[in-house]
């Protein structure tokens, strides 16, 4: 988008066709932003619909190959709903729709030809609350290689070295057979991605992968990130601020609109830059007082 | 009640707790609301009981093993319910084995990719709500229209007998599957999906064997009702004496509740207690079915 003035249209249930105008102001996000070198995500003009409403607006981002984003910002900005475009988890929910295009290496994960199966196997997810599977602890590592058919010569190495990655193998490696459900909750979440890892995703994202751990639960994933980041594109959504500080190479601050017709709150993009840059000297003044506290 | 003069303030607070005990649990009107609840419960359970007990009574005379091992006879000293109690076992097992593949599927089409916004599927949902509620004969005389639309001559075969408590047990499975599915976290499903498993797949390796224990809990109280069905067989001419073991899909046959029956409308008191004794037996029998289902259920059921 190039034009001072963004608009968009949809139509709503009744056909009739709607605009959201932008002030001006918010346009010069999408110019001048630092290009991000090895991309392996990238959205153009993304945005997300749940029916008519509209959830997030005009995103452009790209996401740097094995780099850490983070994606912060006041809570119902649609952090989560465009971290599942980036995977097509927003295929699962009855009237989600994308427009726009992601594209992943390059492909557009939306063409018609792509399979949103493969899609999910190359992108991984790590959920909000762990959400492990009712069954042992090695069959949770062993079901994603399992399903996608992968070609293990040896299972158990290949459930060890997940493990091994996730930093979880000591803990559990004498209780492979138990259930998974008897871990600690940093336990189960360290094995939700050590299950991610089985598969060998080329991207893991993760949505607020901590907010339901403890400090230092919190603090052995921080831990875990930093070194999966050497394999693999993480990108985080969080609601910490310090979270974001400390592992992401790159920050992107989303914020909610309320449109002037509808009092739609819709999520759009404010300022995406390297996170020392974001926490340091932002260019926008949300920005600025998001991180310093004064909102949101 | 010293405290009532200490002051104003302490007057009107403790003025205003005191008037909350009109409408209380003892005002008179709730107490003859709960006598009146106790006295529905001991009517509904007296009545249950003195049954039971009568039955008890009357058929422990011929609570032997004779009641299993003999065929219907003439003589009531020698009757038994050896034939009912094989052709229970054959339509019910035929009734299983025929629903809950069936059953099951239904649930998980509708639960898991049925889209809720089509009118048919919602038709359908409905449909099934109301079937459960059906009197069994209704889905008797079903059976038997289908079976003669068929050709089917004899229609007092094992399979014409499923086909109608199949009818019955249907809705029960599809119903109580869904429940199962439904206790399912999302996440569970996101979960697997997100690891790039097919939706087939997640319903296959995630979502139904997690939902087993509701399942079969669900068919067997399902099952446990169509035993105890005399009505829709009856309609299909079930036989009401039967010497021969039943032996196949297309063999005749009686079940234990037709024969309970029938040794009902005989006039010799003998067979009125032999009647008692089968019917203790199929309590038995219940009892224990839905024992087990509620075993199932405390044992297996996935806590989330
Ligand atoms: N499944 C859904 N159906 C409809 N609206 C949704 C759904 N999920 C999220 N939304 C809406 O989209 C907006 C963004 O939500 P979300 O992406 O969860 O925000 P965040 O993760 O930033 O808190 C919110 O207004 C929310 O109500
Ligand atoms: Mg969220």
């Amino acid at each position: 988008m190039t034009t001072n003035t963004r608009a968009a249209s949809y139509t709503t249930g009744s056909d009739q066709k709607r605009t959201i105008h932008f002030p001006d102001e918010h346009a010069h996000r999408s110019k001048g932003l630092p290009a991000v070198p090895n991309a392996i995500i990238e959205c153009k003009d993304v945005n997300v619909y749940y029916n008519a409403f509209r959830a997030v607006t005009g995103v452009d981002l790209a996401f740097g190959s094995k780099e850490i984003t983070a994606l912060i910002g006041p809570s119902g900005c649609g952090k989560s709903t465009l971290l599942r475009s980036l995977n097509r988890m927003n295929d699962l929910i009855d009237g989600a729709r994308v427009e726009g295009s992601v594209t992943f290496q390059g492909e557009d994960i939306y063409h018609r030809e792509v399979d949103a199966i493969e899609v999910r196997r190359r992108i991984g997810m790590v959920f909000q609350k762990p959400n492990p599977f009712p069954k042992s602890i090695y069959d949770n590592i062993a079901y994603g290689p399992r399903v996608i058919g992968m070609k293990a010569s040896n299972m158990d190495d290949l459930v060890e070295e997940a493990l091994t990655r996730a930093a979880l193998w000591t803990e559990v490696k004498d209780k492979l057979k138990q259930s998974a459900f008897g871990l600690s909750g940093g336990q189960q979440q360290r094995l939700c991605i050590a299950r991610t890892i089985a598969v060998k995703p080329d991207v893991i994202l993760m949505d607020e992968p901590c907010s339901s751990l403890d400090p230092i639960a919190t603090s052995r994933i921080e831990d875990l990130m930093y070194e999966l980041r050497e394999d693999y594109t993480i990108i985080i959504v969080t609601h910490n601020m310090q979270q974001a500080a400390r592992v992401a190479d790159r920050t992107a601050f989303f914020t909610a609109l309320a449109s002037e017709e509808t009092g739609d709150r819709t999520g759009l993009l404010v300022e995406y830059d390297l996170t020392k840059k974001i926490f340091e000297s932002p260019a926008d003044q949300r920005t600025e007082d998001y991180i310093s506290g004064r909102f949101g | 009640m010293t405290f009532l003069t200490t002051g104003l303030g302490a007057h009107i607070r403790s003025a205003s707790i005191r008037g909350k005990v009109r409408g209380g649990e003892h005002s008179a009107r709730s107490v003859l609301f709960l006598i009146a609840l106790w006295l529905c419960l001991f009517v509904a359970f007296g009545v249950l009981l003195t049954l039971i007990i009568t039955t008890l009574i009357d058929g422990s005379s011929r609570l032997d093993s004779r009641l299993v091992t003999e065929y219907p006879a003439s003589g009531p000293e020698r009757a038994g319910l050896r034939p009912a109690i094989l052709g229970s076992i054959w339509v019910i097992g035929v009734t299983a084995v025929m629903t809950i593949p069936l059953g099951v599927a239904a649930a998980v089409h509708l639960e898991e990719f049925a889209d809720r916004k089509k009118w048919f599927n919602r038709a359908i949902e409905l449909n099934v709500q109301n079937l459960a509620a059906v009197p069994s004969i209704v889905y008797g005389l079903l059976a038997l229209g289908f079976l003669a639309l068929l050709g089917v001559q004899n229609k007092n075969i094992v399979i014409g007998g499923a086909l109608a408590l199949g009818l019955l047990v249907l809705p029960v499975i599809i119903i109580s599957t869904r429940e199962a599915l439904r206790a399912v976290p999302l996440e569970i499903r996101q979960g697997s999906l997100a690891l790039g498993a097919t939706p087939l797949q997640t319903v296959w390796r995630q979502t139904l064997p997690a939902s087993v224990p509701g399942i079969a809990t669900g068919a067997i109280l399902g099952l446990s009702r169509a035993l105890g069905e005399a009505a829709p067989l009856l309609v299909l001419g079930a036989l009401v004496f039967v010497s021969f073991d039943p032996n196949g899909l297309l063999s005749g046959y009686t079940t234990m509740p037709i024969q309970i029956f029938n040794w009902t409308s005989r006039p010799q008191a003998e067979f009125h207690e032999l009647a008692s004794a089968g019917s203790i037996l199929l309590l038995l029998i219940l009892l224990a079915m839905n024992g087990l289902a509620i075993f199932i259920r405390n044992r297996y059921q996935q806590r989330w």
